[in-house]
């Protein structure tokens, strides 16, 4: 195939170039920019007439548009993935920013990926258990889901991803597991924070991690998560790995797609950001899943700070949308020194009813989360109308359940950094919390359940009880 | 045929000069690799193509050619079960194609051209025929009987009619019409997706849409051929609520849409359905399910026509005679659709930037709904019934696309985010939400079995508005400060919501509830309310009564089998002998 290249563009605005002149170019191909000392790659955003509009992977900074060397490649954006990526740290295109050598590529795939034919789908539906009891007794992951982080910002949600790294088990023997980090516009810190965690883990030996820092181009963030993607289904569909991806942060990453649209002059959705956002956002969250009959998955966190904690801003109002649930995180209780701040009652898991109950945890899971659920939507409500009128113009029953709500944010959500539970022990916590409550309260749980369970861990919640006296 | 080349590319929009004469909403094959594409705009001899597969690769110059039709459905035998994207090409068959990954430029066939199926005649040698009249039919899944019809716009003799196995492009039958041309008739029919198929009369819905969820069937009921929407965030059960509806409503065929939503809940419903039983037949409900599913990924022009493939199916079984229910999940992402392809348009922006025409388009799809008298002989009445999720940003009821929809449908069940943060399911607020077939309820209920259901619905609806109202007195005060009166309709309000309106759609007994079982629920607690209300009035202590043992009983209602609803009457014997105890101890 013929490719072609030309000589200086028309203009360069922001992120876009326009090239004039052109014939022949194709929507979405591959641009290779070379000027005297750089070489920066872009692709083709419209095509008409004998003009294309070229969108910039990387900062257009130091670039003559006279002087350029314009090369259409015929293809589009590819990323070389091989093995050798794991336990690498690489930047928004696939190449090393960690000193080493280039990974050498086994298969070039196109980073934009396909759409996975519903019909092929198979249901997420094997519980993976993090350890942290706010998401396996009342958000449970399971594998192939995209459940989204939604804090914002001077919330802990890094260290949170680090414990779920840390502590998740999807092992069975024999089977493999790797993390791809994807950070865009992140500081040093938290990406340094993050590395470090991961090397002290041991984890990173099966990470790889592609990095965008906040001080670099803001439209190399535009590639990143669909080239660590692109890795992710070459390890879970060709390498049969169980891949656990974690987008941070989305925020950054709309941001950059506002910015090109506001560069093409597009007419603009809500709060500027473009009215095609839905689909953009679609055609990454919708790359996790599972495929009938292959043994891989991926799993997807995505990470994102809500503008001053506006949940319906149009960020995490889209990505709510599409993602299966979201796991919110509360300034009030980390403010209370809580860790992790899980605001359970705004926080779903879609899938957790399939992830969850015999053979998976256990039989009354799902009854449990309901009520502990209901109980402390309860206790709250009565927490609210104690502030107002005090608490003793509370009935005896609403005093019970504000008494709960305390005791199960003292003693259910919070949890040690390092602190892993088994879920069973998270379902125990739950029973036992639950013994606060009147009997006929419990109108969430089977009758047999509590019978089963509620009386054997009444002995032993003394502790809490001594709790709730305080 | 016209021959055109692409002029321009952005996004699925493609614009191709040298096209004079192609047609308003006409096919055309996009460039080499012959992407479907549908024509929404002429100008001069430029047309602006939206184009239904991945644009990318394509280039200027590169070949347009036009079909001569607008887009059809196929439609006949091998459609029940099918599971389409939103130009109906069969994701099985493409799976089978190209793997697990959607590529592009295949055409398939939507019905399988090779299965034989037993057609059995319904009409005679000589018979004069018109369209809509059933030349006979196939016994496509035990769930349904596949009518053969006389496609729209034909009439005629018949000359010759076949009976036995035959493919869908064999011919069946052959008619001459009157001015002595004859026409061969096959199984297979094509209808555009755009044009509503014609009927004789539109009539009043007058038969309720069983759906066996409380909230529904006795707060807010939807009637056969009527339409209804349930607008929500994410997150407050949309989707569950839909796919309930498709499990258990009383249609005889289930049309899902998924338009623009998660590729993992269109699995769900492909792994479930087939294994869940229809109550009534205790057949696979699959068997009387077709599935679009246009996933948020997928190309964003077949998302737009997703919804009108599925209508047009929709239409086709409502013709044959049966009550079709078809759900579209959600009708938000198909506004977006429009919005985006509107946008690269450059047309002039409406609300929100949705284009100005949202309305009618919203509008357009809507009255395809109702309860008719179709074409054809035997005469029948049927029913469509659509029932349209929306998703607005943040939940904002003010998002054009819900006042669009909400000034066209009939049934508003609107979600709270609240409702779903407290685990109250299905999180319909009952005092937003509305159904204008509260008349049409009434009369349905005037007699039979069920008499009494009305007061009943209208008692509920009462005790959960004057509820709101004591909360906002008990937020200020307290509530020790209500009177005993003004404290039991707290405490019936309370069981209302959590014992009868609260559904577990997980649950193996709570998911289904008949209207039977419904009538008995809110009759154990309107016999409460009663019974207490009158010791109150003798001064029973309100305490008393609440320590009764009968909370829980009550509480436990749910649970009890569609087989032992005498349990339900019992519990009502109960509750007026115990509360009647009370007054009894008094005195």
């Amino acid at each position: 195939m013929i490719t072609k290249e030309y000589l200086g563009a028309s203009s360069i605005a922001g992120p876009l170039m326009v090239v004039e002149g052109v014939e022949g170019i194709g929507y979405e191909e591959l641009v290779e920019i070379k000027s005297k000392d750089r070489f920066t790659l872009g692709k083709v955003l419209e095509v008409s007439g004998d003009k294309a509009v070229v969108q910039l992977f990387e900062s257009p900074q130091g670039l003559d548009p006279q002087s350029l060397r314009i090369h259409f490649t015929g293809k589009s954006l590819r990323l070389g993935v091989s093995l050798e990526m794991l336990g690498r740290v690489l930047d928004g295109l696939g190449r090393p920013r960690d000193g080493g050598a280039p990974p050498l590529a086994e298969e070039f795939i196109d980073i934009n990926g396909r759409p996975i034919n519903p019909f092929s789908r198979d249901y997420p539906n094997e519980f993976i258990e993090t350890g942290i009891s706010s998401i396996d007794g009342l958000n449970v992951l399971v594998r192939g889901q995209k459940l989204p982080v939604f804090s914002g910002s001077g919330m802990p949600h890094m260290r949170i991803a680090a414990q779920i790294v840390r502590q998740a088990k999807v092992l069975k023997s024999g089977e493999s597991f790797a993390v791809i980090f994807a950070g865009m516009g992140i500081t040093f810190e938290e990406a340094n924070f993050l590395i470090k965690d991961f090397e002290a883990s041991g984890a990173m030996e099966r990470t790889t991690v592609f990095l965008n820092l906040a001080n670099e181009p803001v439209i190399e963030r535009i590639a990143i998560p669909r080239v660590a993607l692109t890795l992710a289904e070459y390890l879970a569909f060709t390498h049969d790995y169980h891949v656990l991806v974690i987008l941070a942060d989305m925020t950054n990453y709309c941001e950059a797609l506002r910015e090109v649209s506001a560069a093409r002059k597009e007419i603009p959705g809500r709060r500027g950001y473009p009215g095609y956002m839905y689909t953009d956002l679609s055609t990454i969250y919708e790359r996790a899943g599972r495929i009938h009959g292959k043994t891989g998955s991926i799993t997807q966190i995505p990470i994102l700070t809500m503008p001053e904690d506006d949940r319906t801003h149009p960020i995490p109002d889209l990505t709510g949308y599409i993602t299966e649930g979201q796991i919110f995180l509360s300034r009030a209780l980390h403010r209370k020194g809580i860790y992790p701040p899980m605001d359970v009652l705004p926080s779903l898991s879609r899938l957790m009813t399939k992830g969850i109950g015999p053979g998976k945890t256990r039989e009354d899971h799902s009854d449990l989360s309901n009520q502990l659920f209901s109980a402390y939507a309860r206790g709250r409500e009565a927490r609210e109308l104690a502030i107002i009128l005090g608490e003793g113009a509370l009935l005896d029953v609403d005093k019970k359940f504000l008494r709960f709500a305390d005791v199960f944010e003292n003693r259910f959500l919070r949890q040690g950094e390092y602190e892993s539970r088994s879920v069973i022990e998270t379902l125990e916590k739950g029973w036992q919390i639950l013994s606060l409550l009147p009997v006929e309260e419990l109108k969430r749980v089977r009758k047999e359940f509590i019978t089963k369970y509620l009386d054997k861990y009444f002995s032993q919640a003394g502790d809490v009880q001594e709790d709730s006296i305080l | 045929m016209i021959k055109g080349k692409i002029a321009k590319v952005s996004g699925p929009l493609v614009i191709a000069n040298n096209m004079s004469g192609v047609q308003m909403f006409e096919i055309v094959r996009v460039g080499e690799k012959e992407l479907f594409g549908e024509v929404i705009e002429t100008k001069g001899d430029l047309a602006s193509i939206q184009v239904y597969e991945e644009t990318e690769g394509l280039k200027v110059g590169e070949e347009v050619i036009s079909t001569g039709n607008s887009l059809s459905v196929e439609l006949g035998p091998g459609i029940m079960g099918g599971i389409y994207d939103g130009i109906q090409r069969p994701l099985k068959a493409l799976r089978d194609l190209q793997g697990d990954f959607i590529s592009r430029g295949i055409s398939v066939s939507a019905l399988d051209t090779n299965k034989k199926w037993l057609f059995q005649a319904i009409a005679k040698q000589g018979d004069q025929l018109t369209s809509g009249d059933f030349l006979g039919f196939v016994q496509e899944t035990h769930l349904v009987k596949h009518y053969i019809m006389i496609p729209p716009g034909l009439s005629g003799k018949i000359l010759e009619i076949k009976e036995g196995e035959f493919t869908i492009n064999e011919n069946v039958a052959t008619l001459k019409d009157s001015e002595g041309v004859e026409h061969h008739i096959c199984m297979m029919q094509k209808y555009p997706v755009r044009i509503g198929r014609p009927f004789v009369d539109k009539l009043q819905p007058n038969e309720p849409l069983i759906t066996g969820q409380r909230v529904f069937d006795a707060m807010f009921p939807i009637f056969k051929g009527g339409t209804a929407c349930i607008p929500g965030p994410f997150g407050s059960g949309k989707t569950v609520m839909q796919h309930q509806l498709a499990r258990w409503s009383d249609a005889d065929i289930i049309i899902y849409v998924g338009c623009g939503e998660r590729g993992n809940e269109m699995t769900e419903v492909l792994i479930d359905f087939p294994e869940l039983k229809d109550p009534r037949s205790g057949r696979p409900l699959m068997e009387r399910t077709v599935l679009i599913a246009n996933t948020s990924n997928m190309p964003v022009a077949a998302r737009e026509t997703s919804v009108f493939t599925g209508i047009a199916i929709a239409e086709y079984f409502r013709d044959m005679g049966y009550n079709v229910a078809m759900m579209a999940d959600s009708t938000s992402r198909w506004a977006e659709a429009m919005r985006e392809v509107s946008g690269r348009l450059e047309e002039m922006p409406g609300e929100e930037g949705y284009p100005a025409y949202l309305g009618s388009r919203i509008a357009s799809f809507y009255e395809r709904a109702g309860k008719v008298k179709t074409v054809g002989n035997p005469g029948r009445t049927a029913t469509l019934s659509v029932i349209g999720a929306v998703s607005p940003p943040g939940g904002d009821l003010s998002d054009p696309v819900v006042q669009a929809t909400l000034r066209e449908v009939r049934v508003f069940w609107g979600l709270d985010a609240r409702l779903a943060f407290a685990r109250h399911f299905p999180s319909i607020n009952w005092l937003i939400s509305y159904s204008l077939y509260s008349h049409e309820f009434e009369k349905y209920f005037e007699k039979g079995e069920l008499k009494g259901f009305n007061n009943l619905r209208k008692w509920a609806l009462k005790v959960l508005e004057e509820e709101s109202e004591l909360q906002e007195i008990v937020r200020l005060v307290g509530m020790d400060a209500l009177s005993p009166n003004d404290r039991l309709t707290l405490e019936v309000a309370r069981s209302i919501r959590e014992d009868f309106l609260q559904q577990n759609s997980y649950h193996e007994i709570d998911t289904y509830t008949s209207l039977s079982k419904q009538f008995l629920m809110l009759k154990v607690i309107s016999t409460f309310e009663e019974t207490a209300r009158m010791a109150v009035q003798k001064e029973v202590e309100i305490e008393s009564i609440l320590e009764l043992p009968l909370k829980e009983s009550i509480s436990r209602m749910k649970e009890v089998k569609e087989t032992d609803l005498q349990k339900l009457e019992i519990l009502t014997v109960n509750v007026k002998e115990m509360i009647a105890g009370l007054i009894g101890g008094r005195a």
